[in-house]
């Protein structure tokens, strides 16, 4: 097994462009386990961690840029606007995964269950990719072709993901048997759009890869409008709505049975914390508005 | 491949595989046993570590992305010949028992006593969720990580 350790992007890009058999390494939760357990035995490991390019948080105008390489504990300190993703980024593992675990890498796992990816969905993220003949931009859908598969060529790296900073309220919930170090049975996020008065609904670990629930996003807009509540955070939206909200995030759902829960379980947890997020955020606007 | 990494503050080096974990580096190569091997997946904290000052597990950090770093390790506690605070603690508190989960959650707990001198309980339940105990049912090591920050906040060892 060789090791790379470059200390530039130029220089990492170069690397796997010539050796496309070399596994990136960002924060390593994932594919360490991988190596410990013998699961995976690459020809060679290239460490990306070190790569200042990676690295970058912040905005920039009204777009949110995030490195793939920064650290959930990062996010959680340096992006506290983009509520979304640090409820996420909260819920992932523990301080010892968070201090470590990268977007970048829940992106390049690509699991059902990554808790990044509903948030990034939710943003209508964009994920640049690189390598040495240039850079494309894929959006998040594109991106997340199926369970544990993505569009990364083997000589690209992911170098950026970027978004547009929503205007609204937002949220991440999940469900699980414990209230830390889980892997989601069913996942939320939620975001409304104060601008387009519009709102995003994304769930994970309910289908193959994050699912968005257009129907449900149609539907509580719609309500919302009914209400007068985009103009007025104070009109009261009816428990029936917000029940209503709930079954057509549950009908998006594309649920299985495993050892984690059954599909059934999947789709009901999905109703209850759309139907608990979208009340959720109408309650922020109402406080932002007293 | 050679690693080269400062440990508790002293230039180490050794031969290691270049898919070897960090802790797998320190207890076999550098004859650091105090970390513990309890799961290799992250899940239980016994291998916890300072790794340039942040607290992760050793067993998902290869040894080779360690080279010119700074670690610390449960070692590193009671470096002066008498023990840390929390070590004390854990002690007096009855916080051990079969003692494998303890150099882990002594450097979690030391680790968030430098943050935040005068947790709450919640706040510590968090701190230490990445920490498993399959013995002590985790209240004396709440009573634990109390007895410390009074004592390090009172200036008693
Ligand atoms: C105990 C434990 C608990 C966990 N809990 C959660 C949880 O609650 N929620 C959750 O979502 N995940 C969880 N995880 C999984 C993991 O922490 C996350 O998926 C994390 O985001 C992985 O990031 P990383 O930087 O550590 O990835 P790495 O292991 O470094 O990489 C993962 C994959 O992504 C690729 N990759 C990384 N960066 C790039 C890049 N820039 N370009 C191209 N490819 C790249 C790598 O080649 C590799 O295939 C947990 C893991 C452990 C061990
Ligand atoms: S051995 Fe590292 S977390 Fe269990
Ligand atoms: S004392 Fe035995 S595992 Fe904690």
């Amino acid at each position: 097994m060789e090791f790379f350790q470059p200390s530039s992007l130029r220089e990492a890009l170069e690397l796997r462009a010539d050796h496309p058999e070399a596994v990136p390494i960002a924060g390593g939760t994932d594919l360490m386990v991988e190596l410990n357990f013998g699961r995976r035995r690459p020809g060679a490991i290239l460490d990306i961690s070190r790569l200042p390019e990676l690295q970058r948080i912040g905005r920039e105008g009204d777009r949110v840029v995030l490195g793939p390489g920064v650290p959930y504990a990062r996010i959680i300190r340096e992006l506290p606007d983009q509520v979304a993703l640090v409820q996420a980024a909260r819920t992932v593992g523990s301080p010892q995964i968070r201090n470590r675990g990268t977007v970048g890498g829940n992106l390049g796992t690509a699991s059902p269950a990554g808790d990044a990816l509903p948030a990034l969905a939710v943003y209508d993220a964009e994920v640049v990719l690189a390598s040495t003949s240039g850079s494309r931009r894929l959006s998040w859908r594109d991106f997340l072709v199926g369970p544990k598969r993505n569009a990364l060529a083997p000589d690209e790296l992911i170098v950026s993901v970027e978004w547009t900073a929503p205007r609204g309220p937002g949220s991440f919930s999940k469900v699980g048997t414990r209230n830390a170090m889980v892997i989601a049975i069913a996942g939320m996020g939620l975001q409304l759009d104060e601008s387009s008065r519009s709102l995003r609904l994304a769930m994970g670990s309910v289908g193959p890869t994050i699912l968005r629930a257009p129907e449900a996003e149609t539907f509580g807009a719609g309500v919302l409008d009914e209400a007068g509540a985009w103009s007025n955070p104070g009109a009261a939206v009816s428990a029936t709505a917000l029940a209503r909200f709930g079954e057509l995030a549950a009908a998006a759902a594309r649920p299985i049975d495993d050892v984690r829960g059954t599909a059934a379980y999947r789709r009901h947890a999905c109703a209850v914390l759309a139907r608990r997020a979208l009340a959720w955020a109408l309650d922020d606007r109402r406080l932002r508005a007293a | 491949m050679l690693v080269r990494l400062n440990v508790n503050g002293e230039w180490r080096e050794a031969e290691a595989w270049p898919g070897a974990s960090l802790l797998s580096m320190l207890r076999d190569d550098l004859g650091l046993w105090g970390s513990k091997n309890g799961c290799e997946q992250g899940e239980c904290g016994s291998c916890s570590v300072w790794f340039d000052r942040e607290l992760v597990c050793a067993c998902l950090v290869l040894a080779a992305q360690a080279d010119g770093r700074h670690v610390e390790t449960v070692e590193s506690l009671a470096a002066a010949g008498s023990l840390h605070p929390v070590q004390r603690a854990f002690l007096d508190a009855g916080a051990v028992q079969c003692g494998f989960c303890t150099p882990g959650l002594e450097v979690a707990v030391a680790d968030l006593l430098q943050r935040d001198p005068d947790p709450t309980e919640e706040t510590i339940r968090e701190a230490l969720s990445g920490n498993l105990c399959r013995c002590t049912g985790y209240q004396k090591i709440l009573d634990a990580v109390h007895l410390a920050a009074d004592r390090m906040e009172q200036g008693t060892p």
